[in-house]
C-alpha cells in the first residue's frame, strides 16, 4: 500500500476522516478503542465475535458488484464471501469511484471491476497482514509461519489456529503494512463463477427497493409535471383533488404540482382530479421530423469540430468509388424496470433520503443544494435497485423528495408513474451521421462479389451530428466533484462553465464522438467531424453512452464500403485490424465460434461487428431472416475481451444482458415528440424484447492477464451493426434508420 | 372494507372498492414484494395468484376479491401444513422449487421483475408440470425483464419443473 493516504469512512458515513497509512495505525486503534472493531480502511469492518462487514462503495443495480467486489476483497483477505455481511456505502467522499476521471461516488461507465480491482485487493491485503502479524505476536512465533486460511491465522507448526475475531485487537495495534496481492496461481475465488450473493432476497419478495421504503407516517407523493419542457404552471385549481379522501396536501414545487396522500393510489387519482393550465413556451413546438431535418441540414455542411482528421479524406473522395449514406439514431428511454422514486425525511436539521441511486454522491450534492442544506447534514442511503442502465446517475427524483420533504414536514416518498418516468427521461441523445466513404478495386474483382481480393477503402468521411450529453449531466458531475469544502458560488461556477462550452462547441463533448472519433481501421485518409445540436430536449448516459449510436453507424457504414469493394466484410476488418490485435482477436473469435463460412438455412442472414469501448473489445455475429416486416434474431455469438475476468458467470450475464438491452433498443424503441409531447409512453408502446424473441446468446471470453476492463456496457454497442448488417445479408436492404421495424415498415426508410 | 385471504390468512382492509389490489397489498398490507411496474397490465412485475391463477394486480379491483385466495411472493413458499399450524412464513425460511430454481441459475440481476417471472412460472408448472419451451414462451412473453435475464428463467424454469415432477 506504499504509505497511501487513505479516506476512513464511518459506518454512517457521516464522517470521513483522512488516514495517512504508513508509520502508524494509531487511527486504526483509536476507532477499535472506540467500537472494538477492527477497521483498517473504508471498506472492511471486523468484529470481535468475528463478523466481516464489507462497505460496497459501487451500487448492485444488477450488474453483480455485490458479488465480484465481495471476491475481490475476500481473496486477499482470505475469507469465505458467502460468510460477510454487506452493506451499501453511505454518502461519503471515502467512497468516491477512484478512476481518475470520475472521483465523485457514482456507479457508471462501467468502471466498477477496473477502478476497484488494485484498491479492494490490497484493502483485504492489509486487514490479512494486520491479522497475521498479531497472531504472529501472539504466539511469539516468525510471521512466515502463520498462515491465513478461511477466517483463520494458523500456525501449523504447533497445531495452534486463531479466528480473526480474536485477533481484532491485537490487529488493531499494528502498523499498517505494505503488502504484497497474492499471485494469480493462488487465487481460489478470482476467475470463479462465484453464485450471486444479491439474490436472495431478490427471489423471496423481501428485497427493499427505492419504492419499497417504509417510515412512520410515510406520505407519498405523485407530481403532474408539464405536458412539454419548460411547461409552467399558468393556472391551477386544486379543490377537486384537495377534496379526494386521502389527499393531504397539494405542493407546486419547481418540477410541477406534488398531490400528497396516504398512498400511490389515492395520490395518482388525485393528481387526475388536479385542473392545470399550463404556459407551454417554445416547448409545445418539439417535432422528431423537424428534429431530425435540422440534424440531416447540419451534417450536410462541414462539421463544427474536427474530431479526427488523417491523410486528406476531402481529396481521397474525389477518387475511385463513391459511397455515401446518412443514418439516424433517435432518443431513446432508458425504461428500468422500477420507476423513479426517493424517499426524504428531514428532521432535527438532518436530511436523509433513501433511494434507488447510481450516485450517492451526486444526489448529496443536488439534495443539499435544493433545500440549502450543508452536505454534511444531508445522509443518502442506497436501496436495491430495479435498473440502473445510466438513468440513476441523475437524481431529479432525489431532490423533489426532499423539496416536499422540507414542505410537509413528514418522511414522504414521491413515485413516478411508468408515464413519467418514459415522459420525463434525460434520453440516449439522437444523432444523425452523414457518411462519404471511397473505393478502389484491384483488377478482376467487380466480377467476383464478395471474394477476398484487392478492393480497399480509400477514403472516409464521417459527419456526426449529436446532441451533448456533457452539456446536460456534467453540471451535477462537476458540482459533486469539487472539495466538500468549496464554497457554493465558487461550486456553481465550476459546475457550469464545462456545459456552456459543449453547448456552443468549443468543448468537443469526448461522449459524442467515442466511437467514432477512434475508428480503429487502417484508412488511410479518415476524417471526422462534429457538430453539437441542441435541442432543449433532457438527455442523459444510456448503457454505452456514444458508442451505442456510433458503433451503429460506423460499423453498418464500413459494411457497406466492404460491399462495395467486394471484400468480405469479416475478412476486410481483419485485415485493417491489422494494428488492432484485442479488436482483431474478438473478431476471429466470434467468426469462428459462429462459423462465418459455413452455410445457413434458406432466408438466413449473417452480419458480423466489432466494437472497443469502456477499454474492452466486443465483437459480435448475429444470424436473422426477416418476414415482411417481422425481424426474427436466430442467434447471437459474442467475443468479448474484459481484460482478466473476475467472475465469468457474471460476465455472461452482462453479455446476455448488454444482448437483450441493445436489440430491444435496435429493434423496438424510440422516443418521439409531437408538438412537444413524447408519443411512447409506456411499454404497449416503447417495446422491449421479450422471452418468445429473445435468441441464443453464445458468449465467449477471451482469456487475459490485463487488468480488468468495462463488462456492463461493451456488449451493447456492437448488436445493432451486427444485426443491421445480417439483415442487408438476408435481405438486401440497408437500414440506416432505427428502429429497425419502424424502419422496415415504413417504405423508402431501408434501401 | 373488503375481506381478503392473502397468503393462506384473512385480512380485512379499508380501501375504496375500485383500488387495484396492488396498491392494497403494498400500501395497506406492506406487502412490498409484488412490484409496481407499469400499471397497464403490460409488464407482469405485479404478478400474484387470484386463486391459483396468475393475475396482474395493477389492473384488478380489490372489491372484486372479497373472499378470494390471493397468493404474493411472500406468501409463496407456506407450505399448507404450517398454514394449518397458524405458523407465520418469515423471509428467510424455506423456499418454493420455482425459486430454488431461480438461486441455483443465478437467475436475477436487478431483480425487480423477478418476483412476477415467478409467480407466472409457478401457476405455469401448476398447469402444465413438463413445459415445452414454446409453452414457457407462451406463459412468460408477458413478463418482461428490461436486465434481459430471459435465457437464465428459461433455464429455471425447466430446472423447477423437473425438481417438482415426481
Amino acid at each position: 500500500m506504499n504509505r497511501r493516504t487513505f479516506l476512513l469512512g464511518t459506518a454512517s458515513g457521516a464522517l470521513a476522516i483522512g488516514c495517512a497509512f504508513g508509520r502508524t495505525g494509531g487511527r486504526v486503534w483509536r476507532h477499535h478503542q472506540r467500537t472494538g472493531e477492527l477497521q483498517p480502511n473504508a471498506w472492511i469492518r471486523i468484529l470481535a465475535d468475528g463478523r466481516v462487514i464489507f462497505t460496497l462503495d459501487r451500487v448492485e443495480m444488477g450488474q453483480g458488484t455485490m458479488t465480484s467486489h465481495a471476491a475481490m476483497v475476500c481473496e486477499e483477505l482470505e475469507v469465505d464471501p458467502t460468510t460477510i455481511t454487506i452493506l451499501p456505502a453511505e454518502a461519503s467522499r471515502a467512497y468516491d469511484n477512484p478512476d481518475r476521471q470520475i472521483r465523485v461516488q457514482i456507479t457508471g461507465g462501467s468502471t466498477s471491476t477496473k477502478a476497484s480491482w488494485q484498491p479492494l485487493r490490497e484493502a483485504g491485503a492489509v486487514a490479512r497482514e494486520m491479522l497475521r502479524r498479531a497472531a504472529a505476536e501472539t504466539w511469539a512465533v516468525p510471521l512466515g509461519e502463520c498462515v491465513a486460511i478461511a477466517g483463520t491465522i494458523q500456525h501449523a507448526k504447533t497445531s495452534r489456529m486463531l479466528r480473526y475475531g480474536e485477533l481484532v485487537k491485537a490487529a488493531a495495534r499494528q502498523d499498517t503494512p505494505r503488502v504484497r496481492l497474492k499471485d494469480p496461481a493462488q487465487w481460489t475465488l478470482i476467475g470463479k463463477s462465484l453464485g450471486r450473493l444479491d439474490i436472495r432476497p431478490k427471489v423471496d419478495g423481501s428485497g427493499i427497493y427505492g419504492v419499497d421504503v417504509q417510515l412512520p407516517g410515510l406520505l407519498t407523493a405523485v407530481i403532474v409535471r408539464p405536458p412539454v419542457r419548460g411547461g409552467t404552471v399558468a393556472k391551477l385549481d386544486a379543490s377537486a383533488a384537495r377534496a379526494r379522501r386521502g389527499v393531504v396536501d397539494v405542493v407546486q414545487i419547481p418540477e410541477g404540482v406534488a398531490v400528497i396522500a396516504e398512498g400511490y393510489w389515492e395520490a395518482r387519482t388525485g393528481a387526475e382530479l388536479l385542473q392545470v393550465t399550463w404556459d407551454e413556451g417554445h416547448g409545445g413546438t418539439l417535432d422528431t421530423d423537424a428534429l431530425f431535418a435540422a440534424f440531416e441540414k447540419l451534417a450536410s455542411a462541414r462539421g463544427q469540430r474536427t474530431a479526427h482528421d488523417a491523410g486528406d479524406a476531402y481529396e481521397a473522395l474525389g477518387k475511385g468509388t463513391r459511397v455515401e449514406a446518412t443514418y439516424r439514431a433517435p432518443y431513446l428511454a432508458h425504461a428500468t424496470m422500477e420507476p423513479q422514486n426517493a424517499t426524504c425525511w428531514i428532521r432535527r436539521g438532518r436530511c436523509e433520503v433513501w433511494a434507488p441511486t447510481q450516485t450517492p454522491g451526486i444526489a448529496r450534492f443536488r439534495v443539499a443544494e435544493a433545500i440549502g442544506f450543508d452536505l454534511d447534514d444531508v445522509a443518502i442511503h442506497t436501496t436495491l435497485i430495479g435498473g440502473g442502465f445510466g438513468r440513476r446517475g441523475l437524481v431529479d427524483y432525489a431532490v423533489e423528495a426532499a423539496r416536499l420533504a422540507q414542505r410537509v414536514k413528514r418522511p414522504i416518498k414521491v413515485m413516478w408513474s411508468r408515464e413519467d418516468d418514459q415522459e420525463h427521461d434525460w434520453y440516449r441523445p439522437m444523432a444523425v451521421s452523414k457518411f462519404v466513404g471511397s473505393v478502389e478495386f484491384g483488377t478482376g474483382n467487380e466480377s467476383r462479389p464478395l471474394q477476398p481480393g484487392p478492393g480497399r477503402i480509400t477514403g472516409w468521411l464521417h459527419r456526426l451530428v449529436a446532441q451533448s450529453i456533457v452539456t446536460h449531466e456534467a453540471g451535477d458531475f462537476l458540482g459533486a466533484r469539487v472539495p466538500n469544502a468549496t464554497p457554493r458560488a465558487l461550486r456553481r461556477l465550476v459546475s457550469a462553465g464545462p456545459p456552456r462550452m459543449t453547448a456552443r462547441g468549443t468543448l468537443l463533448d469526448p461522449t459524442s464522438i467515442e466511437g467514432a472519433a477512434d475508428l480503429p481501421y487502417a484508412i488511410p485518409n479518415l476524417r471526422v467531424e462534429y457538430t453539437p445540436a441542441e435541442t432543449g430536449i433532457p438527455v442523459g448516459f444510456w448503457r454505452s453512452v456514444g458508442h451505442s449510436f456510433n458503433a451503429f453507424f460506423t460499423e453498418c457504414f464500413f459494411d457497406e464500403l466492404a460491399h462495395a469493394a467486394g471484400k468480405d466484410p469479416y475478412e476486410l476488418r481483419r485485415e485493417l485490424l491489422a494494428s488492432h490485435p484485442r479488436h482483431r482477436a474478438v473478431l476471429e473469435l466470434a467468426a469462428t465460434r459462429a462459423g462465418w463460412d459455413t452455410p445457413l438455412a434458406a432466408g438466413v442472414g449473417r452480419g458480423i461487428a466489432v466494437h472497443a469501448s469502456f477499454h474492452s473489445f466486443c465483437a459480435q455475429v448475429a444470424e436473422v431472416s426477416v418476414t415482411g416486416n417481422r425481424v426474427r434474431v436466430h442467434r447471437v455469438v459474442v467475443a468479448i475481451d474484459c481484460g482478466r475476468v473476475v467472475n465469468p458467470g457474471l460476465v455472461a450475464a452482462q453479455v446476455e444482458s448488454a444482448v437483450i438491452y441493445g436489440l430491444s433498443a435496435a429493434l423496438k424503441q424510440q422516443i418521439t415528440h409531437r408538438k412537444g409531447r413524447v408519443q411512447e409512453t409506456n411499454f404497449h408502446t416503447y417495446r422491449s424484447l421479450r422471452m418468445h424473441e429473445t435468441p441464443v446468446i453464445e458468449t465467449h471470453l477471451v482469456t487475459s492477464t490485463e487488468d480488468p476492463t468495462g463488462v456492463g456496457e461493451p456488449g451493447v454497442p456492437p448488436i445493432a451493426p451486427a444485426l443491421c448488417n445480417a439483415i442487408f445479408a438476408a435481405t438486401g436492404k440497408r437500414i440506416r434508420t432505427l428502429p429497425i421495424e419502424a424502419a422496415l415498415a415504413s417504405p423508402g426508410a431501408a434501401s | 372494507m373488503v375481506k381478503l385471504i392473502v397468503n393462506g390468512k384473512s385480512v380485512t382492509v379499508v380501501a375504496e372498492a375500485e383500488t387495484p389490489l396492488l396498491w392494497v397489498l403494498r400500501d395497506k398490507l406492506g406487502l412490498t414484494g409484488t412490484k409496481f411496474g407499469c400499471g397497464i397490465a403490460q409488464c407482469g412485475a405485479c404478478t400474484v395468484h387470484v386463486d391459483g391463477e396468475a393475475r396482474r394486480s395493477c389492473v384488478m379491483p380489490v372489491g372484486e376479491l372479497a373472499g378470494r385466495a390471493i397468493t404474493t411472493i411472500e406468501g409463496l413458499a407456506t407450505p399448507p401444513e404450517m398454514e394449518r399450524a397458524g405458523e407465520r412464513w418469515r423471509a428467510g425460511t424455506a423456499l418454493h422449487a420455482v425459486q430454488e430454481a431461480w438461486l441455483a441459475e443465478n437467475v436475477p440481476q436487478c431483480g425487480y421483475c423477478q418476483a412476477g417471472q415467478i409467480m407466472t412460472t409457478v401457476a405455469l408448472l401448476a398447469a402444465n408440470p413438463a413445459p415445452t419451451d414454446d409453452d414457457i414462451d407462451s406463459a412468460l412473453s408477458a413478463n418482461l425483464c428490461r436486465c434481459g435475464t430471459y435465457p437464465r428463467i428459461r433455464r429455471a424454469v425447466h430446472r423447477a419443473a423437473k425438481a417438482i415432477r415426481p
